[in-house]
Protein backbone atom coordinates (compact mmCIF):
# COMPACT_ATOMS: atom_id res chain seq x y z
CA UNK A 1 0.00 0.00 0.00
CA UNK A 2 3.09 2.26 0.12
CA UNK A 3 2.57 5.23 -2.14
CA UNK A 4 4.92 8.01 -3.08
CA UNK A 5 4.96 10.89 -0.62
CA UNK A 6 2.86 13.77 -1.87
CA UNK A 7 4.85 16.88 -1.01
CA UNK A 8 2.13 19.41 -1.75
CA UNK A 9 1.91 22.54 0.36
CA UNK A 10 -0.54 20.92 2.81
CA UNK A 11 0.70 17.53 4.02
CA UNK A 12 -1.24 14.55 5.39
CA UNK A 13 0.04 11.61 7.45
CA UNK A 14 -0.90 8.08 6.37
CA UNK A 15 -1.49 5.11 8.69
CA UNK A 16 -1.97 1.68 7.10
CA UNK A 17 -0.75 -0.83 9.71
CA UNK A 18 -2.97 -3.90 10.35
CA UNK A 19 -4.34 -4.11 13.92
CA UNK A 20 -5.55 -7.67 14.73
CA UNK A 21 -8.54 -8.44 16.99
CA UNK A 22 -9.98 -11.67 18.38
CA UNK A 23 -13.74 -11.56 19.01
CA UNK A 24 -15.56 -14.06 21.24
CA UNK A 25 -18.48 -15.70 19.44
CA UNK A 26 -20.03 -17.03 22.66
CA UNK A 27 -21.73 -20.29 23.58
CA UNK A 28 -24.79 -20.11 21.35
CA UNK A 29 -23.00 -18.52 18.41
CA UNK A 30 -20.34 -21.23 18.53
CA UNK A 31 -23.05 -23.88 18.62
CA UNK A 32 -24.63 -22.33 15.51
CA UNK A 33 -21.40 -22.82 13.54
CA UNK A 34 -20.87 -26.34 14.93
CA UNK A 35 -24.38 -27.34 13.78
CA UNK A 36 -23.72 -25.96 10.31
CA UNK A 37 -20.47 -27.90 10.09
CA UNK A 38 -21.86 -31.18 11.44
CA UNK A 39 -25.39 -31.17 10.04
CA UNK A 40 -25.65 -28.31 7.53
CA UNK A 41 -28.62 -26.84 9.36
CA UNK A 42 -29.53 -23.63 11.17
CA UNK A 43 -30.17 -23.27 14.89
CA UNK A 44 -32.42 -20.65 16.46
CA UNK A 45 -33.41 -19.83 20.02
CA UNK A 46 -36.79 -18.92 21.55
CA UNK A 47 -37.43 -16.20 24.14
CA UNK A 48 -39.39 -17.58 27.11
CA UNK A 49 -41.19 -14.26 27.57
CA UNK A 50 -42.20 -12.95 24.13
CA UNK A 51 -41.88 -16.27 22.25
CA UNK A 52 -39.79 -14.70 19.51
CA UNK A 53 -37.38 -17.09 17.74
CA UNK A 54 -33.99 -15.56 16.92
CA UNK A 55 -31.48 -16.81 14.37
CA UNK A 56 -28.52 -16.88 14.92
CA UNK A 57 -29.10 -17.92 18.55
CA UNK A 58 -28.08 -15.43 21.22
CA UNK A 59 -28.06 -15.31 24.99
CA UNK A 60 -30.40 -12.34 25.45
CA UNK A 61 -33.70 -10.97 24.14
CA UNK A 62 -33.17 -7.20 24.07
CA UNK A 63 -36.79 -5.95 24.42
CA UNK A 64 -37.57 -8.46 27.22
CA UNK A 65 -34.12 -8.28 28.84
CA UNK A 66 -34.40 -12.05 29.43
CA UNK A 67 -31.92 -14.90 29.11
CA UNK A 68 -32.76 -17.47 26.43
CA UNK A 69 -31.97 -21.22 26.42
CA UNK A 70 -34.57 -23.02 24.27
CA UNK A 71 -32.67 -23.98 21.13
CA UNK A 72 -34.65 -24.83 17.99
CA UNK A 73 -33.53 -26.52 14.77
CA UNK A 74 -34.56 -24.49 11.72
CA UNK A 75 -34.65 -25.34 8.00
CA UNK A 76 -32.09 -23.84 5.61
CA UNK A 77 -34.92 -22.09 3.80
CA UNK A 78 -36.21 -18.57 3.94
CA UNK A 79 -37.72 -15.71 2.01
CA UNK A 80 -36.33 -12.33 0.93
CA UNK A 81 -37.68 -9.49 3.08
CA UNK A 82 -35.47 -6.83 1.49
CA UNK A 83 -32.31 -6.69 -0.58
CA UNK A 84 -29.81 -4.33 -2.11
CA UNK A 85 -27.23 -4.76 -4.85
CA UNK A 86 -23.99 -3.14 -3.67
CA UNK A 87 -22.24 -1.43 -6.55
CA UNK A 88 -19.74 0.98 -5.03
CA UNK A 89 -16.12 0.19 -4.11
CA UNK A 90 -14.80 0.42 -0.54
CA UNK A 91 -12.04 -1.15 1.58
CA UNK A 92 -13.25 -4.03 3.77
CA UNK A 93 -12.12 -3.38 7.37
CA UNK A 94 -12.00 -7.17 7.86
CA UNK A 95 -9.31 -7.65 5.22
CA UNK A 96 -7.92 -4.23 4.38
CA UNK A 97 -8.58 -5.10 0.74
CA UNK A 98 -11.31 -3.82 -1.52
CA UNK A 99 -14.45 -5.95 -1.12
CA UNK A 100 -15.43 -7.56 -4.45
CA UNK A 101 -18.46 -5.88 -6.02
CA UNK A 102 -21.18 -6.14 -7.15
CA UNK A 103 -22.81 -8.35 -4.56
CA UNK A 104 -26.34 -8.60 -3.23
CA UNK A 105 -26.99 -7.96 0.44
CA UNK A 106 -30.10 -9.90 1.44
CA UNK A 107 -32.40 -9.63 4.45
CA UNK A 108 -33.73 -13.15 4.76
CA UNK A 109 -36.50 -14.43 7.02
CA UNK A 110 -35.54 -18.01 7.87
CA UNK A 111 -38.62 -20.25 8.13
CA UNK A 112 -39.66 -20.66 11.75
CA UNK A 113 -37.79 -17.57 12.96
CA UNK A 114 -39.03 -14.08 13.77
CA UNK A 115 -36.03 -11.91 13.01
CA UNK A 116 -34.02 -11.37 9.83
CA UNK A 117 -30.82 -13.14 8.85
CA UNK A 118 -28.48 -10.96 6.81
CA UNK A 119 -26.35 -12.61 4.16
CA UNK A 120 -25.53 -12.62 0.47
CA UNK A 121 -27.82 -13.70 -2.37
CA UNK A 122 -26.01 -15.09 -5.44
CA UNK A 123 -27.88 -12.95 -7.98
CA UNK A 124 -26.87 -9.38 -8.85
CA UNK A 125 -29.42 -8.71 -11.59
CA UNK A 126 -32.06 -6.51 -9.95
CA UNK A 127 -34.65 -7.72 -12.49
CA UNK A 128 -34.28 -11.29 -11.23
CA UNK A 129 -34.69 -10.56 -7.49
CA UNK A 130 -37.90 -9.64 -5.71
CA UNK A 131 -39.05 -9.23 -2.14
CA UNK A 132 -40.93 -12.40 -1.14
CA UNK A 133 -38.87 -14.85 -3.21
CA UNK A 134 -37.91 -18.15 -1.54
CA UNK A 135 -34.22 -18.82 -0.98
CA UNK A 136 -32.10 -21.72 0.29
CA UNK A 137 -28.73 -21.58 2.05
CA UNK A 138 -25.74 -23.02 0.18
CA UNK A 139 -22.96 -24.18 2.49
CA UNK A 140 -19.24 -24.58 1.90
CA UNK A 141 -17.81 -28.08 1.96
CA UNK A 142 -17.11 -29.30 5.50
CA UNK A 143 -13.33 -29.30 4.98
CA UNK A 144 -13.46 -25.65 3.80
CA UNK A 145 -15.45 -24.40 6.79
CA UNK A 146 -13.81 -22.04 9.29
CA UNK A 147 -16.52 -21.60 11.93
CA UNK A 148 -17.56 -18.19 10.61
CA UNK A 149 -20.41 -16.63 8.69
CA UNK A 150 -18.75 -17.43 5.36
CA UNK A 151 -19.36 -21.15 6.09
CA UNK A 152 -22.67 -20.25 4.48
CA UNK A 153 -21.51 -19.54 0.94
CA UNK A 154 -24.66 -17.60 -0.02
CA UNK A 155 -28.41 -17.96 -0.46
CA UNK A 156 -29.73 -19.26 -3.75
CA UNK A 157 -33.06 -18.11 -5.20
CA UNK A 158 -35.60 -20.94 -5.55
CA UNK A 159 -38.18 -18.73 -7.27
CA UNK B 1 -37.76 19.82 38.72
CA UNK B 2 -35.76 20.51 35.56
CA UNK B 3 -34.86 24.12 34.77
CA UNK B 4 -35.98 25.73 31.55
CA UNK B 5 -33.18 25.90 28.98
CA UNK B 6 -32.69 27.86 25.76
CA UNK B 7 -30.22 27.96 22.90
CA UNK B 8 -28.57 31.37 22.78
CA UNK B 9 -25.93 30.99 20.08
CA UNK B 10 -24.87 28.78 17.18
CA UNK B 11 -21.81 28.48 14.99
CA UNK B 12 -20.71 26.31 12.10
CA UNK B 13 -17.83 26.01 9.68
CA UNK B 14 -18.07 26.55 5.94
CA UNK B 15 -18.44 22.89 5.08
CA UNK B 16 -16.25 21.31 2.41
CA UNK B 17 -15.37 17.83 1.19
CA UNK B 18 -11.76 18.23 2.32
CA UNK B 19 -10.12 20.72 4.69
CA UNK B 20 -6.41 19.87 4.53
CA UNK B 21 -5.72 23.42 5.74
CA UNK B 22 -6.85 22.59 9.29
CA UNK B 23 -6.48 19.65 11.66
CA UNK B 24 -9.55 18.48 13.63
CA UNK B 25 -8.89 20.74 16.62
CA UNK B 26 -8.44 23.79 14.44
CA UNK B 27 -11.65 23.04 12.60
CA UNK B 28 -13.54 22.59 15.88
CA UNK B 29 -12.20 26.00 16.95
CA UNK B 30 -13.75 27.69 13.91
CA UNK B 31 -17.26 26.53 14.90
CA UNK B 32 -16.76 27.31 18.60
CA UNK B 33 -15.49 30.82 17.82
CA UNK B 34 -18.51 31.50 15.63
CA UNK B 35 -20.94 30.20 18.27
CA UNK B 36 -19.37 32.37 20.98
CA UNK B 37 -19.35 35.40 18.68
CA UNK B 38 -22.98 34.76 17.79
CA UNK B 39 -24.03 35.24 21.43
CA UNK B 40 -21.18 37.59 22.35
CA UNK B 41 -19.78 35.33 25.04
CA UNK B 42 -16.17 34.50 25.75
CA UNK B 43 -14.91 30.96 26.36
CA UNK B 44 -14.51 32.02 30.02
CA UNK B 45 -18.29 32.32 30.28
CA UNK B 46 -18.76 28.62 29.41
CA UNK B 47 -19.21 26.28 32.41
CA UNK B 48 -19.01 22.86 30.70
CA UNK B 49 -18.57 21.31 27.26
CA UNK B 50 -20.04 18.24 25.54
CA UNK B 51 -18.29 17.06 22.38
CA UNK B 52 -18.99 14.22 19.98
CA UNK B 53 -17.99 12.64 16.69
CA UNK B 54 -17.97 9.20 15.07
CA UNK B 55 -15.73 6.59 16.67
CA UNK B 56 -13.16 5.27 14.19
CA UNK B 57 -13.51 8.03 11.61
CA UNK B 58 -10.36 9.90 12.59
CA UNK B 59 -8.94 7.17 14.84
CA UNK B 60 -8.83 9.58 17.79
CA UNK B 61 -10.05 7.72 20.88
CA UNK B 62 -9.92 10.51 23.45
CA UNK B 63 -11.56 13.30 21.56
CA UNK B 64 -12.59 15.05 24.77
CA UNK B 65 -8.99 15.55 25.92
CA UNK B 66 -7.40 15.71 22.47
CA UNK B 67 -9.67 18.52 21.32
CA UNK B 68 -9.30 20.99 24.20
CA UNK B 69 -7.32 23.64 22.34
CA UNK B 70 -10.15 23.88 19.81
CA UNK B 71 -13.09 23.34 22.14
CA UNK B 72 -11.77 25.70 24.79
CA UNK B 73 -12.14 23.05 27.50
CA UNK B 74 -8.84 23.62 29.32
CA UNK B 75 -9.63 23.35 33.07
CA UNK B 76 -13.35 22.87 32.41
CA UNK B 77 -15.60 19.81 32.63
CA UNK B 78 -15.77 18.20 29.17
CA UNK B 79 -17.20 14.84 28.17
CA UNK B 80 -17.47 12.96 24.93
CA UNK B 81 -20.85 11.62 23.86
CA UNK B 82 -21.00 9.44 20.79
CA UNK B 83 -24.05 7.61 19.49
CA UNK B 84 -23.28 7.14 15.79
CA UNK B 85 -25.25 9.29 13.37
CA UNK B 86 -27.30 10.75 16.21
CA UNK B 87 -24.15 12.01 17.96
CA UNK B 88 -24.87 15.65 17.17
CA UNK B 89 -28.40 15.48 18.62
CA UNK B 90 -27.13 13.46 21.57
CA UNK B 91 -24.54 16.13 22.47
CA UNK B 92 -27.34 18.70 22.25
CA UNK B 93 -29.57 16.64 24.54
CA UNK B 94 -26.68 16.03 26.95
CA UNK B 95 -25.92 19.78 27.03
CA UNK B 96 -29.62 20.41 27.71
CA UNK B 97 -29.57 17.91 30.59
CA UNK B 98 -26.46 19.60 32.03
CA UNK B 99 -28.18 22.99 32.14
CA UNK B 100 -31.61 21.65 33.12
CA UNK B 101 -30.03 19.85 36.08
CA UNK B 102 -29.11 23.13 37.68
CA UNK B 103 -25.41 22.31 37.91
CA UNK B 104 -24.32 24.45 34.94
CA UNK B 105 -25.67 27.75 33.56
CA UNK B 106 -23.95 27.87 30.17
CA UNK B 107 -22.94 24.74 28.31
CA UNK B 108 -21.34 24.39 24.88
CA UNK B 109 -22.27 21.44 22.63
CA UNK B 110 -19.88 20.54 19.81
CA UNK B 111 -20.16 18.05 16.96
CA UNK B 112 -17.51 17.60 14.31
CA UNK B 113 -16.14 15.27 11.67
CA UNK B 114 -13.22 15.11 9.28
CA UNK B 115 -14.76 12.61 6.92
CA UNK B 116 -11.83 13.08 4.57
CA UNK B 117 -9.44 11.43 7.03
CA UNK B 118 -10.63 7.85 6.51
CA UNK B 119 -12.85 5.78 4.25
CA UNK B 120 -16.34 6.57 5.56
CA UNK B 121 -17.83 3.24 4.50
CA UNK B 122 -15.02 1.18 6.02
CA UNK B 123 -15.27 3.21 9.25
CA UNK B 124 -19.06 2.79 9.44
CA UNK B 125 -18.73 -0.96 8.88
CA UNK B 126 -16.91 -1.17 12.20
CA UNK B 127 -20.22 -0.29 13.91
CA UNK B 128 -21.65 -3.65 12.81
CA UNK B 129 -21.23 -6.87 14.76
CA UNK B 130 -17.87 -8.42 13.80
CA UNK B 131 -19.09 -12.02 13.99
CA UNK B 132 -22.50 -11.81 12.32
CA UNK B 133 -22.99 -8.63 10.33
CA UNK B 134 -19.64 -7.22 9.28
CA UNK B 135 -18.74 -9.63 6.48
CA UNK B 136 -21.57 -8.48 4.21
CA UNK B 137 -22.54 -5.12 5.68
CA UNK B 138 -21.29 -2.32 3.47
CA UNK B 139 -22.03 0.81 5.47
CA UNK B 140 -25.07 3.02 5.67
CA UNK B 141 -26.23 2.79 2.06
CA UNK B 142 -27.43 -0.83 1.76
CA UNK B 143 -29.25 -0.91 5.09
CA UNK B 144 -31.05 2.21 3.90
CA UNK B 145 -31.50 0.63 0.47
CA UNK B 146 -33.19 -2.38 2.03
CA UNK B 147 -35.50 -0.05 3.93
CA UNK B 148 -36.25 1.84 0.70
CA UNK B 149 -36.95 -1.29 -1.34
CA UNK B 150 -39.33 -2.57 1.34
CA UNK B 151 -41.12 0.84 1.40
CA UNK B 152 -41.46 0.93 -2.40
CA UNK B 153 -42.88 -2.58 -2.38
CA UNK B 154 -45.35 -1.74 0.41
CA UNK B 155 -46.69 1.58 -0.96
CA UNK B 156 -45.74 1.71 -4.62
CA UNK B 157 -43.43 4.72 -4.15
CA UNK B 158 -41.12 5.36 -7.11
CA UNK B 159 -37.52 6.43 -7.59
CA UNK B 160 -38.83 9.74 -8.98
CA UNK B 161 -40.77 10.33 -5.75
CA UNK B 162 -37.51 10.02 -3.83
CA UNK B 163 -35.60 12.17 -6.32
CA UNK B 164 -38.04 15.01 -5.56
CA UNK B 165 -36.76 15.03 -1.95
CA UNK B 166 -33.12 15.30 -3.06
CA UNK B 167 -34.00 18.15 -5.43
CA UNK B 168 -35.86 19.99 -2.64
CA UNK B 169 -32.93 19.79 -0.22
CA UNK B 170 -30.27 20.62 -2.79
CA UNK B 171 -32.34 23.60 -3.98
CA UNK B 172 -32.62 24.87 -0.39
CA UNK B 173 -28.83 24.57 0.02
CA UNK B 174 -28.41 27.32 -2.58
CA UNK B 175 -29.60 29.78 0.12
CA UNK B 176 -27.20 28.45 2.78
CA UNK B 177 -23.68 29.93 2.54
CA UNK B 178 -22.31 27.19 4.86
CA UNK B 179 -23.63 24.22 2.84
CA UNK B 180 -21.19 21.80 1.21
CA UNK B 181 -23.02 20.98 -2.07
CA UNK B 182 -24.37 24.16 -3.62
CA UNK B 183 -25.09 23.23 -7.23
CA UNK B 184 -28.71 22.96 -8.35
CA UNK B 185 -29.92 19.51 -9.49
CA UNK B 186 -33.04 18.22 -11.24
CA UNK B 187 -35.06 15.01 -10.97
CA UNK B 188 -33.49 13.95 -14.27
CA UNK B 189 -30.00 14.46 -12.78
CA UNK B 190 -30.89 12.24 -9.83
CA UNK B 191 -32.34 9.53 -12.07
CA UNK B 192 -29.27 9.59 -14.32
CA UNK B 193 -26.73 9.46 -11.47
CA UNK B 194 -24.86 6.16 -10.88
CA UNK B 195 -26.69 3.38 -9.02
CA UNK B 196 -24.85 2.76 -5.74
CA UNK B 197 -27.14 0.15 -4.22
CA UNK B 198 -30.58 -0.34 -5.71
CA UNK B 199 -32.69 1.83 -5.45
CA UNK B 200 -30.22 4.43 -4.13
CA UNK B 201 -28.31 6.49 -6.67
CA UNK B 202 -25.43 8.88 -6.08
CA UNK B 203 -27.63 11.99 -5.89
CA UNK B 204 -30.11 10.30 -3.52
CA UNK B 205 -27.55 10.13 -0.77
CA UNK B 206 -25.57 12.45 1.52
CA UNK B 207 -21.99 13.49 0.74
CA UNK B 208 -18.93 13.13 3.00
CA UNK B 209 -18.02 16.45 4.55
CA UNK B 210 -15.37 18.03 6.75
CA UNK B 211 -17.09 20.36 9.19
CA UNK B 212 -18.02 21.27 12.75
CA UNK B 213 -20.96 22.82 14.61
CA UNK B 214 -21.25 24.39 18.06
CA UNK B 215 -24.33 25.44 20.04
CA UNK B 216 -24.53 27.35 23.34
CA UNK B 217 -27.24 26.34 25.84
CA UNK B 218 -28.16 28.61 28.77
CA UNK B 219 -30.44 28.46 31.79
CA UNK B 220 -33.67 30.38 32.28
CA UNK B 221 -32.79 33.83 33.60
CA UNK B 222 -29.32 33.71 32.06
CA UNK B 223 -30.49 32.97 28.52
CA UNK B 224 -32.68 36.07 28.20
CA UNK B 225 -29.73 38.30 29.16
CA UNK B 226 -27.52 36.72 26.49
CA UNK B 227 -30.00 36.55 23.63
CA UNK B 228 -33.02 38.81 23.13
CA UNK B 229 -34.91 35.97 21.40
CA UNK B 230 -33.48 32.65 22.57
CA UNK B 231 -34.75 29.32 21.20
CA UNK B 232 -36.32 27.46 24.11
CA UNK B 233 -36.08 23.69 24.38
CA UNK B 234 -39.70 22.55 24.52
CA UNK B 235 -38.98 18.82 24.49
CA UNK B 236 -36.40 16.23 23.60
CA UNK B 237 -36.55 12.44 23.33
CA UNK B 238 -34.26 9.62 22.27
CA UNK B 239 -35.03 6.03 21.28
CA UNK B 240 -32.66 3.22 20.43
CA UNK B 241 -34.42 0.16 19.13
CA UNK B 242 -32.09 -2.50 17.77
CA UNK B 243 -28.71 -4.03 18.38
CA UNK B 244 -28.79 -6.53 15.51
CA UNK B 245 -29.50 -5.39 11.97
CA UNK B 246 -31.66 -8.49 11.59
CA UNK B 247 -34.06 -7.29 14.28
CA UNK B 248 -35.27 -4.36 12.18
CA UNK B 249 -38.88 -4.70 11.09
CA UNK B 250 -38.69 -2.76 7.83
CA UNK B 251 -42.43 -2.84 7.32
CA UNK B 252 -43.16 -1.21 10.68
CA UNK B 253 -41.55 2.08 9.65
CA UNK B 254 -38.83 3.80 11.64
CA UNK B 255 -40.13 2.73 15.05
CA UNK B 256 -37.53 4.73 17.01
CA UNK B 257 -38.62 7.94 15.28
CA UNK B 258 -42.32 7.13 15.79
CA UNK B 259 -41.78 6.65 19.52
CA UNK B 260 -39.34 9.52 20.08
CA UNK B 261 -41.49 12.03 18.19
CA UNK B 262 -44.65 10.86 19.97
CA UNK B 263 -43.02 11.48 23.33
CA UNK B 264 -41.65 14.86 22.26
CA UNK B 265 -45.02 15.98 20.82
CA UNK B 266 -46.74 14.96 24.04
CA UNK B 267 -44.29 16.97 26.17
CA UNK B 268 -44.58 19.99 23.90
CA UNK B 269 -48.38 19.68 23.69
CA UNK B 270 -48.39 19.16 19.92
CA UNK B 271 -51.35 17.24 18.47
CA UNK B 272 -51.16 17.98 14.75
CA UNK B 273 -47.45 18.16 13.93
CA UNK B 274 -47.82 19.35 10.33
CA UNK B 275 -50.12 22.19 11.44
CA UNK B 276 -48.40 23.18 14.67
CA UNK B 277 -44.73 22.93 13.66
CA UNK B 278 -43.54 25.79 11.46
CA UNK B 279 -40.29 24.33 10.16
CA UNK B 280 -38.44 21.01 10.42
CA UNK B 281 -34.72 20.27 10.12
CA UNK B 282 -34.70 16.51 9.65
CA UNK B 283 -31.73 14.16 9.59
CA UNK B 284 -32.56 12.63 6.20
CA UNK B 285 -29.37 10.85 5.09
CA UNK B 286 -30.97 9.78 1.83
CA UNK B 287 -33.92 10.83 -0.28
CA UNK B 288 -36.26 7.91 0.53
CA UNK B 289 -36.16 8.91 4.21
CA UNK B 290 -37.84 12.15 3.14
CA UNK B 291 -40.84 10.08 2.02
CA UNK B 292 -41.05 7.46 4.74
CA UNK B 293 -39.84 9.18 7.87
CA UNK B 294 -42.25 12.14 7.56
CA UNK B 295 -44.94 9.48 7.93
CA UNK B 296 -43.23 8.19 11.09
CA UNK B 297 -43.16 11.81 12.32
CA UNK B 298 -46.91 12.07 11.71
CA UNK B 299 -46.71 14.83 9.08
CA UNK B 300 -48.96 12.58 6.96
CA UNK B 301 -50.37 9.06 7.06
CA UNK B 302 -48.64 5.79 6.10
CA UNK B 303 -47.95 5.69 2.36
CA UNK B 304 -48.88 9.37 1.94
CA UNK B 305 -45.28 10.65 1.95
CA UNK B 306 -44.81 10.78 -1.84
CA UNK B 307 -48.06 12.76 -2.33
CA UNK B 308 -47.25 15.10 0.56
CA UNK B 309 -43.89 15.92 -1.08
CA UNK B 310 -45.36 16.17 -4.59
CA UNK B 311 -47.97 18.68 -3.37
CA UNK B 312 -45.18 20.95 -2.15
CA UNK B 313 -46.13 20.89 1.54
CA UNK B 314 -42.49 20.56 2.60
CA UNK B 315 -41.11 23.19 0.22
CA UNK B 316 -40.13 26.70 1.34
CA UNK B 317 -43.49 28.49 1.58
CA UNK B 318 -45.32 25.19 2.09
CA UNK B 319 -47.32 23.93 5.07
CA UNK B 320 -44.21 22.67 6.90
CA UNK B 321 -40.94 23.55 5.16
CA UNK B 322 -38.37 20.78 5.61
CA UNK B 323 -34.60 21.39 5.63
CA UNK B 324 -34.27 25.07 4.67
CA UNK B 325 -30.53 24.56 5.29
CA UNK B 326 -30.27 22.01 2.49
CA UNK B 327 -30.25 19.16 4.96
CA UNK B 328 -27.97 16.16 5.18
CA UNK B 329 -28.09 15.50 1.43
CA UNK B 330 -26.21 18.79 0.99
CA UNK B 331 -23.87 18.66 4.02
CA UNK B 332 -22.80 15.66 6.06
CA UNK B 333 -19.97 16.09 8.54
CA UNK B 334 -21.44 13.16 10.45
CA UNK B 335 -20.67 13.93 14.11
CA UNK B 336 -21.88 17.49 13.45
CA UNK B 337 -24.79 16.58 11.20
CA UNK B 338 -27.50 16.16 13.84
CA UNK B 339 -26.21 19.18 15.80
CA UNK B 340 -26.53 21.21 12.59
CA UNK B 341 -30.21 20.22 12.56
CA UNK B 342 -30.56 21.60 16.11
CA UNK B 343 -28.54 24.73 15.26
CA UNK B 344 -30.56 25.40 12.12
CA UNK B 345 -33.86 24.89 13.99
CA UNK B 346 -32.63 27.32 16.67
CA UNK B 347 -31.63 29.88 14.02
CA UNK B 348 -35.13 29.62 12.53
CA UNK B 349 -36.73 30.27 15.93
CA UNK B 350 -34.33 33.13 16.67
CA UNK B 351 -34.94 34.72 13.25
CA UNK B 352 -31.27 34.40 12.35
CA UNK B 353 -31.49 32.08 9.35
CA UNK B 354 -30.76 34.77 6.76
CA UNK B 355 -31.80 33.92 3.21
CA UNK B 356 -33.14 30.55 4.33
CA UNK B 357 -35.39 32.03 7.06
CA UNK B 358 -38.97 30.72 7.22
CA UNK B 359 -41.23 33.64 8.25
CA UNK B 360 -42.70 33.77 11.78
CA UNK B 361 -41.36 30.54 13.23
CA UNK B 362 -42.89 29.79 16.64
CA UNK B 363 -42.05 26.07 16.79
CA UNK B 364 -39.24 24.14 15.07
CA UNK B 365 -38.43 20.44 15.00
CA UNK B 366 -34.96 18.89 14.75
CA UNK B 367 -34.16 15.18 14.44
CA UNK B 368 -31.12 12.94 14.49
CA UNK B 369 -30.77 9.50 12.93
CA UNK B 370 -28.07 6.92 13.41
CA UNK B 371 -27.24 3.29 13.04
CA UNK B 372 -28.67 1.04 14.17
CA UNK B 373 -31.99 2.76 13.43
CA UNK B 374 -31.81 5.10 16.45
CA UNK B 375 -33.64 8.44 16.61
CA UNK B 376 -33.32 11.66 18.60
CA UNK B 377 -35.99 14.39 18.48
CA UNK B 378 -35.86 17.99 19.76
CA UNK B 379 -38.61 20.60 19.67
CA UNK B 380 -37.63 24.26 20.00
CA UNK B 381 -39.93 27.24 20.46
CA UNK B 382 -40.00 31.01 20.59
CA UNK B 383 -42.24 31.10 23.69
CA UNK B 384 -40.71 30.36 27.10
CA UNK B 385 -42.29 27.01 28.07
ZN1 LIG C 1 -38.34 -11.70 24.37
Amino acid sequence: MATERDYGELLTLTFSTPMPYEWSIGKYGSLFFHEIRESQRFTGIRCPQCGKVYVPPRRLCAPCFKELDELIILPNLGSIMAFSVVNYPFPDPATGEQRPIPYTYGCIKIEGSDNIFNHVIDETNVEKIAVGMKVAAVFKGKEEMQGNIQDIRHFRILG
Amino acid sequence: MARRVAIVGTGQTDHRSHRPDVNGREMIYEAVKRALDDCQLSIHDIDAIIIGNMDHFESINYVDTWSVEGSGAVMKPIMKVTTGGTTGASVAIAAYYHVASGFFDKVLAIGWEKNSESDTTAAIITCSDPVWDRAFYSGAIPSLATEASAYMKQYGATQEDAARVAVRDRTNALSNPHAHLRKPITIEDVMASPMLAYPIKLLDVCPRTDGAAAVVFAADGVAQKIAPKPAWIRACAARHTYSWFGDVDYNAGLLSLQRASKEAYQRAGIREPADEIDVAELYLPYSYAGLKWIEDLGFCGPGEGPGFIRDGHTDMGGKIPVNPSGGVISTNCIGATALLRVAEAAMQVMGKAGQRQVPDVEVALATGFGGCFWSDVLILGKARP
